[in-house]
């Protein structure tokens, strides 16, 4: 599991920046065949998460209708400097954190 | 009148462009209840989806929901939810007031066209939804759905 992030490295106080993430994973739904006909067992992300300043801000249960490589856009206020944390975790116990860092002016 | 011509035209140019469903707002605006002329408001729920799929592979979605985002009035979380799939429940969103605007993109799956729904909850409680079709010319997995 790898991940790419989107976020400006810096904003005006009170000013909505946009978050773009993009996971690598195949996100097997448990439904699907490999080509010998057995069923891929489920394998996906099921769970995200975003941290800012320490709290939580945003949160994704993400389900076998997820897409594969898993992308998600949403925004955040920037109320000060402070680390932007993210944390995609499998429905295996399996987990990735990527840190970044807001500065806001 | 309008020619077999122009209806043609213009049901293809509403087939190519995205298909965007709106609630309307469930509740008068301050200005409505004062009596001022209500002010051009955005919809209380916007749900955004191609109106065709050629695969339901990764169908990209977009939901944005009307609220102040404060710690007193803001959306707590979104479902998206597609009937039609083997697991209707595709995701739920959670929103805190720090998000400053409940809005999400993602890219999501569909088993076979069906119309697709959107549901959010506020911090008070109220909901809202919104639905949109989505025509999905070769659905993920299917086959092995049906086999």
């Amino acid at each position: 599991m790898r991940a790419r992030v989107k976020l400006p490295a810096s904003a005006k106080r009170g000013e909505l920046v946009t978050v773009r993430t993009l996971a690598s994973h195949p996100m097997h739904t448990g439904y699907g065949r490999d080509m010998h006909g057995a069923l891929v067992p489920r394998h996906i992300i099921a769970e995200f998460s975003c941290r800012y300043r320490g709290r939580e801000a945003f949160r994704t249960r993400l389900g076998p209708g997820v897409a594969a490589n898993p992308f998600l856009e949403f925004r955040l206020r920037a109320v000060g400097t402070g680390p932007v944390t993210f944390i995609w975790r499998t429905d295996r116990g399996e987990e990735l954190i990527v840190e970044r860092h807001l500065e806001v002016t | 009148m309008t020619s077999r011509r122009k209806f043609i035209v213009t049901g293809a140019a509403a087939a190519a462009s995205a298909t965007t469903a709106r609630a309307a707002a469930a509740e008068p605006s301050a200005g409505e209840r004062e009596g001022r002329a209500p002010r051009k408001q955005e919809p209380a729920i916007t749900l955004t989806l191609p109106r065709l799929a050629e695969t339901g592979n990764s169908v990209p979605v977009a939901v944005h929901v009307r609220s102040p985002m404060t710690d007193a009035s803001h959306v707590t979380r979104i479902d998206i939810l597609a009937p039609r799939n083997p697991e209707p429940r595709i995701a739920s969103f959670h929103f805190t007031p720090i998000c400053g605007v409940a809005e999400v993109r993602s890219r999501i799956r569909l088993a076979g066209s069906q119309r697709v729904t959107a549901r959010a909850e506020f911090n008070d409680g109220r909901r809202v939804e919104a639905s949109a079709s989505v025509v999905v010319t070769l659905g993920a997995c299917v086959e092995d759905l049906l086999g």
